[in-house]
């Protein structure tokens, strides 16, 4: 039971042609589709902009991997919080923050969520309950634990979103975390986004047991693991990893299984995995693909409604690189504000 | 209009590259993720992806050329709908537009003529004073008046920090306290005893034995919306916790442009115990007064304690509050006030004197006014500044006072070197220069783990006879 497969019980996983019953109808699937589209296109833009200078330090871009927060993100609901690490782009823009503000804190500027004082890894939305953007593998973890105890102890009804990758499912505090969560049954779902390599280290060479959704056994945590290329099927796990969460049961983990076509960070040429491996995801298990695709079969849109869609995102993710450096480097003064909240003492 | 692809940087100090392949040719066409071409630089092979869709329709650069700087276009793609004759006139500056800002901006800040990037260089001067500014604020207020004919009630430091967390409890429900051995046990020092029989395991909270776990949980909380006083059994042990307090406590508010704000307490018995050896005595005043984010109080009396842990709970930032286990147990008076509060960054003048200023906090107070007694009795009159708070450190306090004495000691329980008294030394050799009869001294622990055997532990130790032999060494007395 802890370990069942969601896609063996997905209804959504048997692709019958046109006929596949989708646990969601037409609007949810041209959100996530578009919201996946913008993803893609924002990190496009992204790495275009590294390359061009404007975009410094360090910048993880989270193609291939868009499935997994617009799936969870559908399952969630207003005032529910999520917290990841430092490949966070695509979650602030699921989260409802603009693409102006995420571009504008790559680059570095007044604009940007953090006032250009944090950066890539580091943003932070209170308005849309994201906390971050979190640059030290695996301290999400305790921190969304506690996110979530925070939730309980003002019996406020609402969750925690809590992502990690492969390579943080090793850090202690992740196991720590676990036990805490269990032991008060915190409202926090567990979602390692196992893109299958930690940096250039791959599951294989840095786990001894490969399987991260059963890390949680020995702790009582349910966990089950995802196609996370599917943001249909995300979102039927998440769907219920939230409401266990919410109801009182205490954590859930989710194992994602999803990829990432780019390199670690926008320095890593990525030598430790072939060509051949990136295209076989990318050419058959794309999840805007597989979401277009959808689209088309259960024809929730035409050719020219898709690409009004293409058009709209591109127009969005062209003006935040406008916008992005259009903005001004934040004036000398901020180097000094936000280090302490003032006080009257 | 045509699309330029521009030589990319692949990584943040790279200025040039080698375009050592390319995997396309004119009339090919491309979408987003293809690979066009291969890129080498010193460190590393990398591929270059499209990023937009298009039809290759030139190649600026040969295959090998070397010294290929970054920004400079590369090819050309043609959008749909394009031919060839759209290639005319593009590649010497045509199509691009938001890349020229880039490199004018970026590129040729060497010239410094750019206003921008000048403006975020401030002298370095500047930074200097900003920064005293920052780190050693002027405290404006001062401690609460105590009206005449108030009791006073003596109370063991251990009492009153139990007193003020308990107040702070019953004012704020959002207060709560969680840490080994808090509730059932009582508190491994005993410092929380009776506080999970009034408000409960909601809110007085047992963890497992999990320092880096439940330090990052309690932040959380804290980001949640919780006021979290979070106990160390020592601060030993929160060494396995020190990234929570420092990467998500201290750095969080700053790098969120000011929207995280962190409302904890980390407390515990910091320092020195008896006989326990090195893992178990470490002073780690000086590690965290070294952190911009963080508040780092000390106090020395059961007043201060309770004052000051109040203050400490009620403050928006996060708050490393340092006690000692070996005056848990010492008696001192706290005024019989409804609510006793005391300002962080504000040090205490102890003893009045007019020939050397002892600075001390902690522990050390008590041992810095015993050896002021002592000088006393040789004709030598200290001043005993109690520093209670680190950081922000009260840096007017202990200059004033060393302008009237013209000599300074600085005591510390833990070592010495990049230490609370070295800090304290530098300010007043920049800020009181001129007062100063005699090199600032030092007095810490000797520079080696704290060991066990009793002789050498106290050798190892500061004390009393220490700081008396310092103050007469800058008051050249015998």
């Amino acid at each position: 039971m802890a370990t069942k497969r969601s896609t063996s019980s997905s209804s959504s996983s048997k692709s019958s042609r046109g006929a596949a019953k989708l646990p969601v109808g037409k609007e949810d699937v041209l959100a996530w589709y578009e919201d996946m589209l913008l993803i893609r296109r924002f990190e496009e833009k992204a790495g275009q902009l590294y390359g061009m200078g404007l975009i410094a330090g360090f910048c993880h871009l989270y193609i291939g991997q868009e499935a997994v927060v617009v799936g969870v993100q559908g399952a969630l609901e207003e005032g529910d919080q999520v917290i990841t690490g430092y490949r966070d782009h695509g979650h602030m823009l699921a989260a409802g923050m603009t693409a102006n503000g995420v571009m504008a804190e790559l680059t570095g500027r007044e604009g940007g969520y953090s006032k250009g004082k944090g950066g890539s890894m580091h943003m932070f939305s209170r308005e849309k309950q994201f906390f971050g953007g979190h640059g030290i593998v695996g301290a999400q973890v305790a921190l969304g634990t506690g996110l979530a105890f925070a939730d309980q102890y003002k019996e406020n009804k609402k969750v925690c979103a809590t992502y990690f990758g492969d390579g943080a499912a090793n850090q202690g505090q992740v196991y720590e975390s676990f036990n805490m969560a269990k032991l008060w049954n915190l409202p926090v779902i567990y979602i390692i986004e196992n893109n299958q390599y930690a940096m250039g280290t791959s599951v294989k060479r840095a786990s001894s047991e490969v399987e991260l959704y059963k890390r949680g056994i020995s702790f009582g945590i349910p966990g089950e693991a995802v196609d996370g290329m599917n943001v249909i099927a995300v979102y039927e796990a998440a769907k219920k990893a939230v409401e266990h969460a919410r109801s009182g049961k205490g954590p859930y983990i989710l194992e994602m299984k999803t990829y990432r076509y780019r390199g670690h960070s926008m320095s890593d040429p990525a030598k430790y995995r072939t060509r051949d491996e990136v295209n076989e995801y990318r050419d058959h298990k794309d999840p805007i693909d597989q979401a277009r695709k959808l689209i088309v079969e259960h024809k929730f849109a035409d050719e020219d409604a898709l690409k009004e869609i293409d058009k709209k995102i591109k127009d969005i993710v062209s003006k935040s690189a406008d916008f992005a450096q259009e903005s001004p480097e934040p004036d000398p003064s901020e180097l000094y504000t936000d280090v302490l909240i003032e006080t009257d003492a | 209009m045509t699309i330029e692809v521009l030589m990319p940087a692949l990584s943040p100090t790279m200025e040039e590259g080698t375009l050592a392949k390319w995997t396309v040719k004119p009339g090919d066409a491309v979408k987003s993720g293809d690979v066009i071409a291969e890129i080498e630089t010193d460190k590393a092979t990398m591929e270059v992806e499209a990023v937009e869709e298009g039809t290759v329709g030139k190649l600026l650069v040969e295959e090998g050329a070397e010294g290929v700087k970054v920004n400079a276009p590369i090819a050309i793609l043609l959008e749909e709908g394009e031919d060839e004759s759209a290639l005319e006139g593009a590649g010497s500056g045509g199509g691009k537009a938001k890349a020229d800002d880039a490199e004018e901006s970026d590129d040729d800040s060497g010239e410094d003529d750019a206003p921008e990037t000048k403006a975020s260089d401030v002298s370095a001067g500047a930074v200097e004073s900003e920064s005293k500014r920052q780190m050693h604020t002027r405290p404006a207020a001062s401690d609460p008046e105590v009206p005449e004919g108030t009791d006073m009630v003596s109370t063991t430091v251990r009492d009153a920090l139990r007193d003020a967390m308990a107040e702070e409890m019953r004012r704020d429900d959002t207060v709560f306290v969680m840490g080994e051995e808090v509730a059932e046990y009582q508190g491994a020092y005993k410092v929380t005893r009776g506080l999970l029989d009034e408000f409960g395991p909601k809110r007085v909270v047992d963890t497992p034995i999990t320092e880096h776990g439940f330090a990052g949980v309690g932040v959380g909380a804290a980001f949640g919306g919780l006021r979290p006083v979070v106990e160390f059994m020592t601060f030993n042990f929160a060494m396995q916790a020190i990234d929570h307090l420092i990467n998500s406590a201290a750095k969080t508010l700053y790098m969120s442009g000011g929207q995280m704000g962190c409302p904890i307490v980390f407390r515990g018995p910091n320092g020195a115990a008896s006989r326990v050896g090195a893992q178990h005595s470490h002073d780690y005043s000086s590690w965290y007064a070294n952190v911009p984010g963080l508040k780092v109080i000390a106090p020395y009396d059961s007043a201060d304690a309770k004052g000051l842990l109040k203050a400490a709970i009620r403050d928006p930032n996060p708050v490393i509050f340092l006690e000692h286990e070996l005056i848990y147990g010492e008696s001192f008076d706290v005024p019989d006030v409804d609510d006793w509060v005391l300002p962080i960054g504000k040090a205490k003048v102890r003893r009045e004197g007019s020939d050397v200023t002892i600075t001390a906090h902690s522990r050390m107070v008590g041992f810095a006014l015993e050896a002021a007694e002592k000088l006393a009795e040789e004709g030598i009159e200290a001043e005993v500044i109690d520093l209670r708070t680190l950081r922000p450190l009260d840096t007017e306090t202990i200059i004033e006072s060393v302008k009237k004495t013209n000599r300074l000691v600085c005591a510390e329980e833990g070592w010495g070197r990049m230490g609370v008294g070295a800090e304290i030394s530098a300010v007043v050799t920049a800020e009181a220069f001129d007062y100063l009869d005699a090199p600032p001294a030092r007095v810490h622990q000797k520079d080696v783990p704290l060991p066990y055997a009793a002789n050498l532990e106290k050798l190892s130790l500061p004390g009393v006879e220490d700081i008396i032999a310092a103050a007469k060494a800058v008051c050249y007395a015998e």
